[in-house]
């Protein structure tokens, strides 16, 4: 599906990746856990291509982008979705504009696009007379929701989520990982989730992979995560236990 | 002393050439802007419901500021020339007088500048806070290019909505000018309309219209590169704002004087 290899990334010298190889399975959820300014989502950024490695190599479907221009890349996106961090939903259209805007771009007729957003809508739990809203009139939970409904409209195979639960309070943070599994499971997505939030990591992960110092120094199955041998993962799985 | 100067001279000439290089980078970008935008009015990938809205936030909205200062830029006109005109037996004159001043200079610079204070100022802040949150990236991740989103309809519907709002100036401001010379300084309305008649050409005002397009160009085009630009928050937004508008106003004062030049051959 994707995979890195020595991939680098550097501004002005300072080094944000350093040599990261890593390749995502087909269907699997892969959390990239680190601490805040390690580097996560510049690594998301760079596999949808909206920066250029200064080294290394990505391989979607095993298809070689690093020379991949502005247009191949608009083309390969069709396959991805991302979710931001701030949701970035268009605050200049409605709810349901926003669902269908891929959608409207993808060549489906009026009636179709309006079939499929009040299905996405439904499937990420969102009522339906939300749709004429504008996104300044939702909670930051909703917004999140309709951010996850723009990306799966499109139904693409590889969804990136950046801190899908910061700035969530505890429960809406639970019902956000619900819904990411939930899509993993109905729809059969490859998720690459970047986060900070160790309980959000294993609620949704099938792999984790610690990332620091723009370093991935350790990849670890969900299940033999207490096995983990790095101090700092050590350290996030230790405040998990104090948490609960 | 010797090494002080020499510091003192290395940074200035550091910081001009910082500028400098920074200048014709901003110069190289817009530029840039202005071609892609060709291509996708050519192309026809540019989003024409965005242009459309576009035109009527440029065009539209702007029509009554645009109306109310030219009509007062024309009646102050009239206010302060028509006695002294008067005075010297040139009151057939004023007619021609105002009508060149408004069709080659005033219409065009005055509505640039409201413009560029009113829609220049709006691109910028409303690009540079997408900008910010994130909302051009997911356009991008969305496969869909901001320039055929954001930037080609802003360029096209400041081109050329700029024309028709610098037509309605002239329209207003040589009426204004001309109420006020009628009833003010009792200047006969057929001397009036007699010096616009016999010493103004078509060419004076379709110079200015031509003017005027550019102005349009130039007020999204900054708007956009400066939105486009926009880094650290709600500071950055504030400062792109800033920025267009002082930028936007100054090349349209620059360019005026050599579009005059090169358009009415002075």
């Amino acid at each position: 599906m994707i995979k890195l290899t020595n991939l680098d990334y550097s501004i002005d010298g300072k080094i944000i990746l350093d040599s990261i190889n890593l390749e995502f399975c087909k269907g699997e959820t892969f959390v990239i856990l680190g601490p805040s300014g390690c580097g996560k989502s510049t690594l998301l950024r760079l596999i949808i291509g909206l920066i250029k490695p200064s080294g290394g190599t990505i391989e979607i479907d095993g298809i070689n982008t690093i020379n991949y221009t502005v247009k191949d890349w608009r083309q390969i996106r069709q396959k991805m979705g991302m979710v931001f961090q701030s949701a970035a939903l268009f605050d200049s259209l409605t709810i349901f504009d926003n669902v269908a805007f891929g959608l409207r771009r993808s060549g489906l007729n009026e009636a179709a696009i309006t079939e499929r957003v009040y299905q996405t809508l439904n499937l990420v739990g969102l009522p339906e007379d939300i749709a004429t809203k504008m996104p300044a009139d939702l909670s930051g939970g909703m917004k999140k929701r309709t951010a996850i409904a723009r990306a799966v409209a499109l139904e693409p195979p590889i969804l990136l989520y950046d801190e899908p639960t910061t700035g969530l309070d505890p429960i809406i943070a639970d019902t956000i990982n619900e819904l990411i599994k939930d899509l993993q499971l109905k729809l059969k997505i490859t998720s690459i989730v970047v986060t900070h939030d160790i309980i959000s990591a294993l609620q949704i992960a099938n792999r984790v992979g610690l990332l620091y110092q723009g370093k991935l120094v350790e990849i670890v199955d969900r299940n033999e995560l207490s096995q983990a041998k790095h101090p700092l993962l050590k350290q996030f799985l230790h405040n998990y236990q104090l948490a609960i | 002393m010797f090494t002080v100067c020499k510091t003192i001279t290395d940074r200035t000439l550091t910081k001009i050439g910082r500028l400098t290089n920074d200048l014709l980078a901003g110069v190289g970008k817009v530029c840039n802007l202005f071609l892609q935008s060709c291509s996708a009015i050519i192309n026809n990938t540019i989003f024409w419901k965005n242009t459309i809205d576009q035109m009527d936030a440029v065009g539209v909205k702007s029509l009554p500021i645009v109306l109310i200062i030219s009509t007062f830029t024309g009646m102050v006109f009239s206010l302060q020339i028509a006695k002294v005109f008067a005075t010297f037996g040139l009151s057939s004159q004023l007619g021609q007088g105002l009508t060149l001043a408004f069709a080659r200079e005033l219409a065009p610079v005055l509505t640039g500048v409201v413009v560029a204070g009113r829609v220049g100022s709006s691109i910028a802040a409303e690009i540079g806070s997408m900008k910010v949150t994130e909302q051009i990236d997911a356009l991008e991740t969305l496969s869909t290019s901001p320039i055929d989103y954001l930037v080609a309809p802003r360029i096209l519907a400041g081109s050329l909505m700029m024309p028709i709002l610098v037509i309605f100036a002239d329209i207003v401001g040589i009426l204004g000018g001309f109420l006020v010379a009628v009833s003010y300084a009792k200047i006969p309305p057929n001397n009036f309309i007699d010096g616009i008649l016999t010493f103004i050409k078509p060419w004076d005002f379709i110079g200015g219209i031509i003017k005027s397009f550019f102005f349009g160009m130039v007020i999204a085009g900054i708007g956009t590169y400066k939105g486009l630009a926009t880094e650290n928050g709600a500071v950055g937004v504030g400062k792109a704002t800033t920025q267009a508008v002082v930028v936007s106003i100054i090349i349209i004062f620059i360019l005026n004087y050599f579009m005059s030049m090169f358009l009415y051959q002075l």
